[in-house]
């Protein structure tokens, strides 16, 4: 996927306008973060790439970014399957052969070697976020959607993961949908503000991401983003 | 309950025809048991195929129901009918056209199940964690995959929780089967025994009937808790 994947247009559910001239492109194999408001309408964005935007109306351009790859706030994990059949689940539903090894793998990636054959159940959040990594890598799509992935978990599991997913998903072409200005200024590079008239480019560090958390442009960019959110133009 | 049995009968001086005490249905038990094994057996075998057929048929409606409109408008009818007709005013047609024998009890059995098994699971279905279609829409699943993949399996718990209702409603149907017409079974030999009023036998034969149904219900109760139950 070498093409900038975008989107231009509005988009309304049930003739409720949930945004208007929308016009986002995402930078091939590089990471977007996407901020604003509750409610602005970040997650039909990304459900609209996806795919999965069943009831809404949307007036526009929206180019196909084939299979993508999708890891949300909740892990969705299958209570039924064991966690190495969880990041198997792409391929049963495709009816492609499951490839064992391939997803021993990705669960060593995310240092999950050990749990392979545990249910969710016996997991705890932090872990059952990383076997959800473990099944986007699983789908190795060009591009990755995340809504919130990391929102529900505590700050030290979250900076963790926040710099496991960039290495791991370096080089794809990433949306990722946050609420957290330090995840934006950590891992965009780009990062938008989406507000009820347009998009707004912050400009983000030039380092390579992840980002140390304390590294005084990501605490530059962070000031920044808090400011503009906090006065919306 | 068996002080309860007892002291009615102390207080009221029921006569023994009317209403056995518990130690005499307890030795007619023992001294009958080879002719009680003998009907317990039939009536079982028709409990227990009724309850298979009945489940399969429930699960292969219920997933019909969920798959497409046109059969959901179908087996609905269906559905309403099998809970709401009285199974009493079936039993006399069915046994004219199955006959005598194991198939109309199986019939009347499953045609009580029917219901609790199929509207159970089909509501099991439709309450499916819509992220987790969405998910498997995105991974690029089939509609029939994600059936098989995720609703199903999302839904054997709600399966369940019907089959367990059938294993206490399926011996209801057997028994009316057999009282409508039989030549076999508990409540034939019930039937049977109130005639000569061997009302020991009649009590003997109801509470073989309600231990074995207790029974049945413990036992698919664990092998629903084995293998469809999750725990979460
Ligand atoms: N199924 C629906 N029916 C009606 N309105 C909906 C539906 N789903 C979302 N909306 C509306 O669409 C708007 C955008 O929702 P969306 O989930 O995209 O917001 P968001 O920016 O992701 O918010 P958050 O930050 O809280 O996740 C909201 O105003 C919401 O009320
Ligand atoms: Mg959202």
């Amino acid at each position: 996927m070498n093409q900038p994947l975008r989107i231009s247009g509005s988009a309304a559910i049930d003739g409720v306008p949930i945004f208007s001239d929308l016009d986002l492109t995402l930078k091939p194999q590089s990471w977007t973060c996407l901020l604003g408001a509750s409610g602005v309408g970040k997650s039909t964005v990304l459900r609209l790439f996806a795919g999965l935007a069943e009831g809404v109306r949307f007036d526009g351009d929206l180019s196909d970014p084939g299979r993508v790859a999708m890891m949300a706030q909740q892990d969705l994990l299958m209570p039924w399957l064991s966690v190495l059949d969880n990041v198997l689940l792409g391929a049963r539903l495709r009816g492609a052969r499951p490839d064992h090894d391939f997803a021993r793998d990705r669960l060593a990636q995310v240092g999950l070697a050990d749990h392979a054959d545990k249910q969710p159940s016996a997991l705890s959040g932090g872990q059952r976020q990383r076997v959800a990594l473990a099944r986007t890598l699983m789908e190795d799509c060009a591009v990755v959607l995340l809504d919130e992935p990391f929102s529900a978990l505590d700050a030290l599991t979250r900076a963790q993961m926040q710099e496991l997913t960039a290495e791991l998903l370096h080089l794809r072409t990433v949306l990722l949908v946050t609420h957290d200005h330090n995840e934006a200024a950590r891992l965009g590079e780009t990062i938008l503000i989406m507000t009820p008239t347009g998009l707004v480019e912050i400009a983000a560090p030039t380092s390579p991401i992840p980002r140390d958390i304390h590294a005084a442009d990501v605490l530059r960019a962070q000031a920044n983003l808090f400011d503009r959110l906090r006065r919306p133009t | 309950m068996l002080v309860l049995w007892q002291t009615v009968i102390w207080t009221t001086g029921v006569a023994r025809f009317i209403l056995p005490p518990p130690a005499l249905v307890a030795q007619t038990i023992w001294e009958s048991r080879a002719l009680l094994a003998e009907h317990a057996v039939i009536t079982m075998a028709e409990v227990l195929i009724g309850l298979v057929l009945g489940a399969a048929l429930g699960f292969v409606s219920a997933i019909g129901m969920v798959a497409s409109p046109t059969a959901r408008a179908l087996v609905r009818p269906i559905l309403v009918f099998s809970q709401s007709v009285p199974v009493f005013a079936l039993a006399p047609i069915l046994t004219l056209w199955l006959g005598f024998g194991l198939w109309s009890k199986i019939t009347m059995a499953l045609i009580i199940i029917y219901f609790p098994v199929t509207s159970s699971f089909f509501d099991a279905l439709m309450r499916t964690n819509r992220d987790w279609i969405g998910l498997a829409k995105v991974m690029g699943a089939s509609p029939a995959r994600i059936m098989w993949h995720i609703r199903v399996p999302a839904a054997l718990p709600g399966f369940a929780s019907g089959l367990r209702l059938a294993a206490v409603y399926a011996p209801i149907g057997a028994i009316i089967g057999e009282w409508v017409g039989a030549s076999k079974g508990l409540g034939y030999l019930m039937l049977l025994a109130n005639g000569r009023a061997k009302t020991d036998l009649m009590f003997a034969a109801l509470i073989v009937l309600a231990i074995l149904t207790i029974l049945l219900h413990a036992t698919v109760n664990k092998l629903c808790e084995k293998t469809l139950d999750r725990p979460e």
